[in-house]
């Protein structure tokens, strides 16, 4: 019996019936990385569970948070959407196309359809590259533009990300971490694509930064009629960008609920946890903060039953046998907890 | 590099090894005598260095230093045009095995591993046996024995290019591998590969003069350091000039080639 097939059927959540809306549609999505052998002459071989049974929909022209802690699949999750990396099992739909239907070519010309921006603004532009042909690149890959008029075209792309024009002849170390990101994200748009995978676009950007950020990723949103997966550490981050968010917790999708539900309803503990780590300046409101014990546990060898039992103040002793499946009404709060069901 | 200015020692090492190609291209300007000759009246006995000869005369009377200066044109050749085969074989299976990896690496790297447990100097000498001493059988042989140090530098430093986020970038604008590779690793790795490549010459360098020592060197009259210490092996106790001098033309083109390469080493990591 090998450890792939070791987590039953019964544990994968229902995939939703098709919404002809819906953009992405995640099905039963898993990815396991090879983590070596237990011993020197073991056969059992141990994997990261790091997307383990996703299920998700992301509407046309909306924003969807996924937030989680780091090491939670997350970064992955994104990246199996738009089949940068191959999933071990499940699918993804783009459009209503099967990504792993699609020929070599098919595939890539659907990367002009869907991007990607990186968190980290320095490892993510290439150092050697002019702003100019890192921007064009895409232009150039997919023949969208020659001449003058790619030339026009780049500038176009820098002022609607808020650079000047002088900025095609520099490097990216001539630029600071907010205008790297800015170039990052005319690099995305260059191939006009209809979805972006925003990899925690902000987090490592100065606080003032990041508001600059996140509102011009807003003001394209709106202009370009974009859909988002807006990737963070934190709740308070994709609060107001996003219209949906889903929390993750070690490779699976804990919670996940329209934004005002998340924030004045949070059902899973480990949501309320995380809800109560974001600072407040208001004195008067007192919330409780609500300490989790450990760390997360590793993915190569998860807790038995619900993943969060071992440090979940509430847990039963049912969490400890079973897993909680994700459930609630299709398109509203679902939640996978025993002891806090959806509503 | 990065336009951080250079500092002394490949300066000094560039102009070594300026120097070195000077003195190969106007060889026949500067060569006071003709190096395959006999100049001097000592016929038979090596002659010492004196005015008319600064570096001495060898058995056969011919004049060491416009050997020497000769022989510098082929030891350039010879440096420069095996490390421009090393290099082209070294990048290659460098940039295939760290960018594809799994079995593409596996493969090249265990070939990698074969061709390195063998002695270079070894499996040269059985080659050139085979296929007979000439400069372009030279050239081929000694860029066949040493690419190996180059692929495995290119390939590690490729393994790291290829996982930055630029990369996946250019991968989800849909850039297919040829491009990858040309416009995002290559670039990257390039600072690396000129390092490699001075101390390569080097190498090469040693490569030939030994080869040429166990006369599989280019063969006569063109001359060669190698070869020219080879020669005064027999002399050595009476005329050790005979093999001081081109010793120390092998030792200076081997010193401006290092230096310039962990000159360029040291500029970059700074």
């Amino acid at each position: 019996m090998s450890l792939v097939s070791g987590s039953d059927q019964a544990s994968a959540p229902i995939a939703e019936s098709a919404t002809a809306a819906a953009l992405i549609r995640v099905e039963n999505l898993w990815k396991e990385f090879p983590a070596g052998s237990e011993g020197l002459l073991s056969r059992t071989r141990l994997t990261v569970k790091a997307v383990a049974g996703v299920s998700l929909d992301i509407q046309r022209g909306e924003t969807l948070g996924l937030v989680g802690e780091s090491g939670s699949g997350k970064s992955t999750l994104g990246r199996l959407i738009l089949r940068l990396i191959e999933p071990t099992r499940g699918s993804v739909w783009f459009d209503g196309r099967d990504l792993s239907t699609l020929s070599r070519a098919g595939l890539r010309a659907l990367r002009r359809e869907m991007q990607l921006v990186f968190q980290d603004p320095y490892s993510s532009l290439n150092p050697r590259m002019k702003v100019r042909a890192i921007v064009g690149e895409g232009l150039e890959i997919h023949q969208l533009a020659r001449g003058p008029e790619k030339e026009a075209r780049i500038v176009q792309l820098l002022e609607m990300v808020g650079m000047g024009a002088d900025a095609m002849n520099r490097y990216p170390h001539e630029f600071s971490g907010g205008q790297r990101q800015r170039i990052g994200i005319a690099r995305a748009l260059a191939v006009n694509p209809r979805f972006v995978v925003l990899d925690e676009p902000v987090s490592a950007l100065d606080v003032s930064i990041q508001a600059q950020i996140i509102n011009l990723l807003q003001d394209l949103q709106e202009k370009l009629n974009l859909t988002y997966l807006f990737i963070a550490h934190d709740l308070r981050v994709v609060e107001h960008i996003s219209r949906r968010v889903a929390i993750m917790y070690l490779g699976k999708i804990v919670e996940i609920a329209p934004r005002e539900e998340i924030y004045a309803n949070p059902r899973h503990p480990y949501t309320r946890a995380l809800l109560s780590a974001i600072p407040t300046i208001d004195q008067k409101v007192k919330s409780e903060r609500i300490k989790l014990p450990g760390e997360m546990p590793s993915p190569v060898n998860p807790p038995s039953g619900c993943s969060f039992h071992p440090r979940c103040p509430y847990a039963e002793e049912r969490c400890k046998i079973t897993e909680p499946k994700l459930e609630g009404a299709r398109g509203t709060h679902k939640v996978a907890c025993h002891v806090f069901p959806a509503q | 590099m990065n336009g951080r200015g250079f500092g002394k020692l490949e300066i000094a090492g560039a102009a070594m090894v300026l120097s070195l190609v000077i003195v190969a291209v106007f060889a026949p300007a500067l060569a006071p005598h003709d190096p395959t000759r006999a100049v001097a009246a000592t016929y038979g006995d090596p002659g010492a260095p004196s005015l008319a000869f600064p570096m001495g005369t060898d058995q056969l009377g011919r004049d060491v230093l416009s050997r020497i200066i000769y022989g510098a044109r082929i030891s350039l050749t010879v440096g420069v045009a095996a490390m421009a085969e090393t290099i082209v074989i070294g990048v290659l299976i460098g940039l295939l095995s760290g960018f594809f990896g799994g079995s593409v690496d596996f493969l090249l790297m265990r070939f990698t591993d074969v061709m390195l447990t063998l002695p270079a100097l070894l499996l040269a000498m059985a080659f050139v046996a085979i296929l007979r001493p000439s400069l372009f059988s030279i050239l081929l042989v000694i860029g066949l024995v040493s690419w190996t140090q180059v692929a495995r530098v290119v390939r590690a430093e490729t393994l790291s290019m290829s996982k930055r986020d630029f990369v996946l970038a250019a991968r989800a604008l849909g850039a297919p591998p040829a491009r990858l590779i040309t416009r995002h690793v290559l670039p990257n790795v390039l600072p690396i590969i000129i390092v490699m490549a001075a101390l390569g010459t080097s190498s090469t360098l040693l490569l030939d003069a030994a080869l040429s020592f166990l006369g599989l060197g280019v063969p006569p009259p063109t001359p060669t350091w190698g070869r020219m210490i080879e020669e005064a092996t027999i002399y050595f106790r009476t005329a050790p000039w005979l093999a001081i001098f081109p010793g120390l033309a092998i030792f200076y083109a081997v010193l401006a080639f290092n230096l310039l390469g962990y000159g360029v080493l040291r500029a970059r990591s700074r």
